[in-house]
């Protein structure tokens, strides 16, 4: 019998050559379009196709960008847009999550189903008549306009009752026992012992709508409300000729804050994009 | 917990804990849904008159209407264009980052940044990428000899090229679902295989493959959605163009809802899209979560 | 702790969502609100506000709030998406052929309704004809021009010197413009092409240059009826199919609008048609020796204007009209206009800009700037009809058909017409 390599690295095992440099190679055409709008972004325009290694640096596309768009209120807005929803979403499926785990409500299971249906309806599809609707509502250009449509996220009470559904009983009872009403067992138990799911539902939910245009395109009109992603949009059209190094950096500027956040938290992030995607 | 005043109580409690939720997917979800169905019955107000009832009026132009069938062509193309080969490269990359690789943290970043861009950014870097004349990838063609094409402005390539860019997109979400699953595997049945010969291609192709079945499936169902609802990015490459060699149905109703100021016809696309989504849906219910129990 | 959590979370959540909410408090000056569009290059922005500044300082009883919404389409998004919502601006810039989409959602008023005396009669009356034309209807006036241009050709003179060609000498037609290119690219060692027009972004506003040239207008004056199949409108489409299918002169598919003029400044292209709203950037940029010119003809000079025009808006009180009137005629006023035009290229929208010295020392030093000008009296209407968004949307698409080769010039036209024919088939008066 020949000798084969032992279990301990065939196992977990190193991938055969060819395979390695196929992985690396894939990574490096995977991450050289950002490693190419960095370059654009830190470089004078002409230097934009011709790569020179000792092509001066400059900060100078920041500059035109950052003064030619009011980034820092886009930053603002989307900064509050962020933590609005987020927010709102925590406490709206929370509380409809609470519901649908432990309350006896008549036709649950039937309410259930029309919830998840949101999960195939969401309001991208619906520009339309939502537009209508935020207009009728007076939401049109503002933060709250832009936010409302995702504040009863399907996927959010899904999550949250299934997380709900596996605490055990007897740590509601004893809490009852202690004289709690609802809320605060809700607030003492449950929450807490939720805490992984809101993490995962948080990040998940934060790099969304940091990223959403469809719908805030449709529903602003106005620096005061435009998220980062709209104001970019905006910025870049083609149309307006901007100066390819100057888009550059003013896509870098738009997606640093997530970027670095994910670079800092890795594994968080991917953890949660996995937590909260596997249902 | 017999006593039925108790009992009342609680549904009383629940439906207020519900309420809500109720509302806002009532006003932004449910009532947009069926205003788009009752919409799609009119015509909007001629010159300052209110709009006016047409029956299927609508669907008939709709069913006529060349370009409509186009862009549903188009979509169903970029389906079938991005879904396999991000599925079968988000496959591949958990592959890779799964077994022992020299810098395998480094690796799976790089797989997966693109997920953390908005797809607005990620159109602006491909912008210069695909840029005629001037752009990277014809840069680097010319140097090998080659004149590239027009990506973005020949009917031929444009949609293939809008493709390519939403694979890079994607691939890396789809790969952290398989990069869990295959660490759920246990690695005894690589074992097994391993004392009985099996090769690590068939082994793949008789283990592997089928206990991903379902993560397959539900990264299927996701895919599916992204295409049909993320657009994002075609307001940057292509607006659709050139002769709507690149136009997907929600932008075709961005179109004629805000381009156009035809909101009942755009209303009648959106029935095609529920009616698309409708059939994800039940996909979903029906074949993928028979198991799944929601008790 | 964990009862802490929630309702901070909450109390966020009302925060965050609320705080949003527009907050219009109403004060003693006027507040006019403006949306303006930039289609074309540079920092026009900052312009803009630089000028609103100085009006405020002026007119302290006029607050404007001057609100950059993207290019021409996404302006008349933006601004009817606010009307709808119930918070229309008083004025605006937006598209000069917006004129009849406004009308028809009622949204508009004219100028005649709010000006009183002889002296802002005369004003209204004080600008290029040629402007005027898009924004009259039916001898009332609704549009005021501001940011204006036409469709001018700028050509590299150190491309045609080395092709051997006469550097200071433009094309004068169609053939000679084919030749001229064509010659160029057989003598470009790098990759330089000849020309470009480009086709997208306003493909039907290069395609209206070539076809008035060609002595055709492609549509009626009430804005009822098109005109894309005609024979004169075909030979125009066939000219420019042929730049690249026979001279091969110019690339093959579209090409982009927003890129070209980097295409004109690395110099992949020796010649280049463009608005002149560019001009002001390419004098910037360009580290080689341009000339400015109109566009070559076959049977007539010719080019459409495009461009933005002021509107005022219905849903205003008197004294708000009032006021958005002193902000547009300061704002079209000679000095103005003239400083407008040096910063960006756009056209002197009035002769009397013309004569202000600061675009009189500017023309003599720089004479590109008044090709604009000059070319006026062959210009004719930006294509403006009802439906405005589907018919031009119609004639893009056959232009790009074409381009691309997917069709015939004959039959990409055909289907614009009867595409076009169908959206307007409810306003043929």
């Amino acid at each position: 019998m020949i000798a084969t390599a032992s279990p301990a690295t065939r196992f977990g095992a190193y991938l055969p050559r060819l395979e390695t440099t196929a992985a690396w190679l894939l990574a490096i055409v995977w991450i050289f379009p950002l490693l190419y709008a960095v370059w654009a972004a830190f470089h004078p325009a002409e230097f934009m196709v011709r790569f020179d290694l000792l092509a001066p640096l400059t900060l100078d596309n920041f500059a035109d960008a950052w003064e030619q768009a009011p980034f820092a209120r886009y930053y603002l807005n989307t900064f509050l847009l962020v933590t609005g929803i987020v927010a709102a979403q925590f406490v709206v499926c929370t509380l409809a999550g609470f519901a649908f785990a432990r309350f006896p409500i008549p036709g649950k299971d039937f309410l259930f189903m029309l919830v998840l249906i949101q999960l195939f309806v969401f309001p991208e599809v619906l520009i339309v008549e939502n537009y209508r609707i935020a207009s009728s509502l007076g939401l049109v250009d503002t933060i709250a306009g832009i936010g409302l449509p995702y504040v009863a996220s399907a996927f959010g009470i899904f999550l949250l009752r299934q997380t709900f559904k596996t605490i055990p009983r007897e740590l509601e009872d004893a809490a009852r026992v202690e004289g709690c009403g609802w809320m605060a067992v809700l607030l003492k138990v449950y929450v807490p012992l939720a805490k992984p799911t809101y993490l995962a539902y948080g990040l998940v939910s934060i790099s969304h709508h940091w990223n959403n245009f469809l719908w805030p395109l449709v529903v602003t009109n106005s620096v005061e409300s435009r998220p980062l992603t709209v104001g970019l949009g905006i910025f870049s059209a083609p149309e307006t000729g901007v100066n390819w190094a100057t888009i550059s950096a003013a896509t870098l500027l738009s997606i640093a804050p997530l970027l670095v956040a994910f670079l800092l938290f890795q594994r968080q992030f991917v953890q949660s994009f996995l937590r909260a995607g596997i249902r | 917990m017999a006593n039925p005043t108790s009992d009342r109580r609680m549904q009383i409690y629940g439906a207020l804990l519900l309420l809500p939720a109720a509302v806002l997917l009532g006003t932004f979800a449910y009532l947009p849904t069926v205003a788009t169905l009752i919409n799609s019955l009119f015509l909007p107000g001629f010159r300052g008159a209110p709009p006016a009832f047409v029956g299927l009026e609508n669907y008939r132009v709709l069913i006529e209407d060349a370009t409509f069938w186009q862009v549903a062509r188009n979509n169903l193309f970029y389906a079938l264009g991005t879904i396999p080969a991000s599925i079968a490269l988000a496959l591949g990359m958990a592959l890779f980052v799964n077994g022992r690789l020299p810098g395998r943290g480094l690796v799976r970043m790089a797989y997966f940044t693109p997920t953390i861009l908005p797809m607005i950014a990620a159109a602006n870097i491909w912008m210069f990428f695909y840029a005629p004349q001037i752009g990277l990838f014809n840069h680097l063609l010319e140097g090998l000899g080659i004149s590239g094409p027009n990506w973005l402005g020949d009917p031929g390539v444009a949609l293939g090229s809008v493709i390519v860019m939403t694979i890079w997109k994607e691939a890396g979400f789809f790969m952290i679902f398989y990069l869990a699953a295959l660490q759920s595997i246990p690695p005894e049945l690589e074992e097994a295989a391993n004392l009985e010969g099996t090769g690590r291609w068939s082994y793949f192709w008789r283990v592997t493959f089928p206990l991903l079945m379902p993560t397959t499936l539900f990264v299927l169902i996701n895919a599916l959605i992204n295409a049909v609802r993320v657009v994002d990015h075609l307001f940057i490459l292509t607006k659709g163009g050139p002769n709507n060699a690149t136009n997907l149905l929600l932008y075709y109703v961005y179109e004629n809802a805000f381009s156009f100021f035809d909101r009942t016809y755009a209303a009648t696309i959106t029935v095609v899209i529920l009616l698309v989504l409708a059939v994800v849906a039940t996909i979903k219910f029906r074949v993928l979560d028979r198991r799944t129990h929601y008790q | 702790m964990s009862a802490f959590l929630p309702r901070t979370l909450s109390g966020l959540a009302a925060a965050g969502l609320l705080v949003a909410g527009q907050a219009t408090a109403q004060q003693e000056p006027v507040e006019l609100t403006m949306y303006y569009p930039v289609a074309v290059g540079g920092a026009l922005t900052d312009v803009i506000d630089g000028l609103v500044a100085d009006f405020e300082a002026e007119h302290p009883d006029i607050a404007v709030d001057a609100i950059y919404a993207g290019n021409y389409d996404d302006t008349r998004v933006r601004a009817m998406s606010a009307v709808e919502a119930g918070d229309s601006p008083q004025l605006s810039v937006m598209f000069s052929i917006d004129l009849y989409e406004l009308l028809e959602q009622d949204v508009i008023v004219a100028f005649d309704e709010v000006v009183e005396s002889e002296e802002e009669r005369e004003w209204v009356d004080s600008f290029y004809p040629a402007l005027m034309e898009n924004g009259m209807l039916d001898g009332q006036t609704y549009g005021i021009p501001f940011q204006r241009s036409t469709i001018v050709f700028y050509w590299n003179k150190e491309a045609f010197a080395a092709a051997g060609l006469d550097p200071d000498t433009p094309p004068e037609t169609w053939e000679e413009m084919a030749e001229m290119a064509a010659t160029i690219r057989e003598a470009g060692e790098d990759d330089q092409w000849g020309v470009m027009v480009p086709s997208t972004g306003y493909p039907y506003w290069m395609f209206q240059a070539f076809a008035f040239q060609n002595g055709h207008r492609l549509m009626s004056e009430d804005g009822t009826e098109v005109y894309f199949n005609d024979p004169a409108a075909v030979e125009a489409l066939e000219y420019w199919v042929s730049l690249a299918s026979e001279h091969e002169a110019m690339p093959d598919g579209t090409l982009e609008w927003g890129t070209l003029r980097q295409n004109f400044i690395e110099e992949s292209t020796a010649m280049m048609w463009h608005s002149t709203g560019n001009l002001t950037a390419v004098k910037n940029e360009a580290d080689f020796d341009f000339g400015v010119a109109m566009l070559p003809m076959n049977t007539q000079r010719g080019s459409p204007t495009g461009g933005g025009n002021f509107y005022l808006f219905k849903d205003s009180s008197e004294e708000e009209r009032r006021a958005a009137m002193t902000f547009i005629r300061w704002m079209t006023a000679p000095e103005r206009a003239a400083a407008w035009s040096i910063e960006t290229g756009y056209m002197g929208v009035s002769p009397a800009a013309y004569e202000t010295e600061a675009l009189r020392e500017y023309v003599e030093e720089f004479p590109p700037a008044a090709v604009a000008r000059d070319q006026l009296e062959h210009a004719t209407a930006e294509l403006a009809t009802y439906q405005g968004g589907r018919v031009r949307r119609a004639l893009d698409n056959a232009v790009q058909a074409a381009l691309t080769g997917q069709m015939t010039p004959q039959e990409a036209l055909d289907q614009a017409q009867a595409e076009a024919d169908a959206a307007l088939r409810r306003y043929a008066r």
